[in-house]
């Protein structure tokens, strides 16, 4: 079969098309089904994102509905909501991204002194455990610690916090988001830096050791330059995804006294587009949410080529 | 081996302790919602801070209720309904993108590889896809929590990178000796994939069992199709047990009223937590492939 291939190189497009087909039909009946499955539920939704730009009705369809151009991108650039959403949602990335990003590199470090293997399996262990515990739950247990008298709630009131349950106060709750976004994925996303370090040649720190390094001397000069490039690229995909706080959690965390600090731009597309069926004006948002998100991430994927030659993707 | 100096000593010290601090926070939280869920309920709800141990008298009196509960136990057999379908439907798609993304010499496998990826950066958002669903007559039914948000991209790029590091040789000798492509696929190179597929199915599996959201947008009138994690939210976030209390009876009802939210909370995560440490191998290759190639 492979033999045919040499030949087609002066054909037509058609013939090579022909060809093509000859030789790989069944690999493109397998790859059929993957390819509607995707055309259905992403890029047929995409055809959608016209609502973005017309007062859509559902009884006239995409179609038919009035085109009205730019105007619900109008209405939310000057809606009193706009900087607020704008606002909430670089917070928690930026805070997130403050915290949860060098913690998991420093609790991969403090593993990598554990001489004890067993020990150290055991920490890894319980510390991938809450990746595997829903949403809903940890949200679920966050309520119950942050309730009048629940733990959270009875620890602030110790350093003199009198606003009662830190769940349902705007204040608390960028610190009770993040707080158990690192509960929950500390121990995952160490997993990349313990293997970066497990890769780290062993050499190098016999080298760093005869030239009389200490084990900290060792961390700085080997151990860090050696994770480098893994903790650069890691940190490029992380700030291009600083647009992107998601809604699952927030909408279950969240309520009007919240609002004020935990309202995000998707939090926002989801309560207009569905619970108010604002089709089109929450499509525009999302379009927007999107489009930013796009060039935040191409961005950022740009500088990392620059800066490392290793491209995302 | 080299001998360790005193400072160093301390730091071994200090950093055993932190690690063991460090769990008690990734695992106390779990074990309060333990121990609240045996705990007296006259005396739990009172009771504040965290629960090391069981509050007052140990009782299943929680668990009792709801293991009677029709609402409970029918979320729960549609979770799992979800999670096997949608999961066995994810998976035999996610083969077949895999193979085809993992072939080399395909005239239109790089624009493949391009429509795949690109589901990751750019999507039609929150209503667009609501109205696809809606359009194709799936809400209010199950398939809408099955086929839907079935397929994920990150996972296809997972299980190419595995499928791409299978020798050529192999396969070519199939293929010279007259195997279809399908036939390739299924007995040499997913005979040879077991671990990664297991990776797969963990990271489906949990995804579904997991999830909430789908379902709350798309069965808006079902109640009787709600996946555990919904009746979930219903129960702790919108404090509804009363809808639970209302349709059982008797006074066990009125006095474990308490319990409920921890007991239901311990039955949804039981099977992943007695589940995890058998696949907690897998589970760490994945997130490495993931890790890299994502």
């Amino acid at each position: 079969m492979s033999s045919i291939k040499t030949v087609t190189k002066k054909k037509s497009f058609g013939q090579r098309l022909k060809i093509e087909i000859k030789n790989h039909w069944q690999m493109y009946l397998l790859a059929l089904p993957v390819v509607l499955y995707f055309f259905i539920f992403n890029y047929a939704p995409m055809f959608g994102i016209a609502m973005a730009f017309e007062k859509y009705q559902v009884k006239k369809g995409i179609l038919g509905s009035q085109f009205v151009g730019l105007s619900h991108f109008q209405r939310f650039f000057t809606s009193p909501y706009f900087w607020r959403l704008l606002k909430n949602t670089l917070l928690i990335s930026f805070y997130g991204l403050l915290f949860s990003f060098p913690l998991p590199i420093i609790f991969a470090l403090c593993l990598n002194e554990v001489r004890n293997g067993k020990f150290k399996k055991v920490v890894q262990t319980i510390s991938y455990l809450p990746y595997f515990i829903s949403v809903v739950v940890v949200v679920s247990i966050l309520f119950d610690f942050g309730k009048a008298n629940g733990l959270i709630t009875n620890i602030a009131s110790l350093f003199g916090w009198s606003g009662g349950a830190v769940i349902s106060s705007a204040k608390w709750f960028r610190s009770l988001y993040i707080g158990s976004n690192l509960w929950q994925h500390l121990g995952y996303n160490s997993i990349i830096f313990i293997s970066a370090l497990a890769a780290v040649d062993p050499t190098l720190y016999e080298a760093a050791r005869i030239d009389g390094a200490n084990r900290w001397k060792q961390t700085l000069h080997v151990t860090l330059p050696g994770i480098a490039s893994t903790i650069i690229v890691l940190l490029i995909l992380r700030l291009g995804q600083i647009m992107g706080v998601g809604y699952e959690k927030i909408i279950l965390m969240y309520g009007p006294s919240t609002y004020e600090t935990a309202d995000v731009i998707s939090s926002y597309v989801y309560r207009v587009g569905i619970l108010d069926a604002d089709y089109s004006y929450s499509t525009a948002v999302n379009l927007f949410n999107s489009l930013a998100n796009m060039i935040v991430l191409f961005t950022a994927n740009f500088i990392s080529r620059k800066v490392n030659e290793t491209s995302i993707w | 081996m080299y001998r360790r100096s005193t400072g160093e000593k301390i730091f071994a010290v200090f950093n055993t302790i932190f690690l063991i601090l460090l769990c008690m926070i990734f695992f106390l939280p779990v074990w309060h919602v333990a121990m609240g869920s045996i705990s007296d309920p006259l005396k739990v709800a009172a009771t504040s801070g965290l629960y090391i141990k069981p509050v007052g008298k140990v009782t299943l009196g929680g668990y009792r209720l709801i293991l009677q509960n029709s609402t409970i136990l029918r979320a729960y057999g549609n979770t799992i309904i979800y999670v096997v379908a949608a999961t066995t439907f994810g998976l035999i798609l996610n083969i077949l993108a895999a193979y085809v993304m993992s072939t080399k010499g395909l005239m239109f496998g790089k624009a493949f590889a391009l429509f795949v990826v690109f589901t990751m950066i750019f999507n039609g958002g929150l209503v667009p896809t609501f109205m696809v669903v809606n359009k194709l007559g799936m809400m209010d039914t199950r398939w809408a929590l099955i086929i839907p948000g079935a397929l994920s991209a990150y996972n296809i790029i997972i299980m190419r990178t595995s499928f791409s590091e299978i020798p050529r040789e192999m396969l070519d000798a199939a293929s010279i000796d007259g195997a279809s492509e399908f036939k390739i696929l299924t007995s040499i190179i997913l005979p040879v994939s077991k671990s990664i597929i297991a990776v797969i199915i963990l990271f489906y599996a949990v995804q579904h069992w997991n999830a909430w959201f789908n379902a709350a947008l798309y069965l808006q009138k079902s109640r009787d199709l709600y996946p555990l994690q919904l009746t979930l939210r219903e129960i702790v976030l919108q404090a509804t047990e009363n809808s639970i209390v209302a349709d059982a009876d008797g006074q066990d009802v009125m006095i474990y009223r308490p319990l409920i939210k921890y007991a239901t909370i311990m039955i949804s995560i039981i099977p992943m937590m007695v589940l995890y440490p058998f696949v907690q191998k897998y589970f760490v290759s994945g997130v490495m492939i993931g890790a890299v190639k994502g």
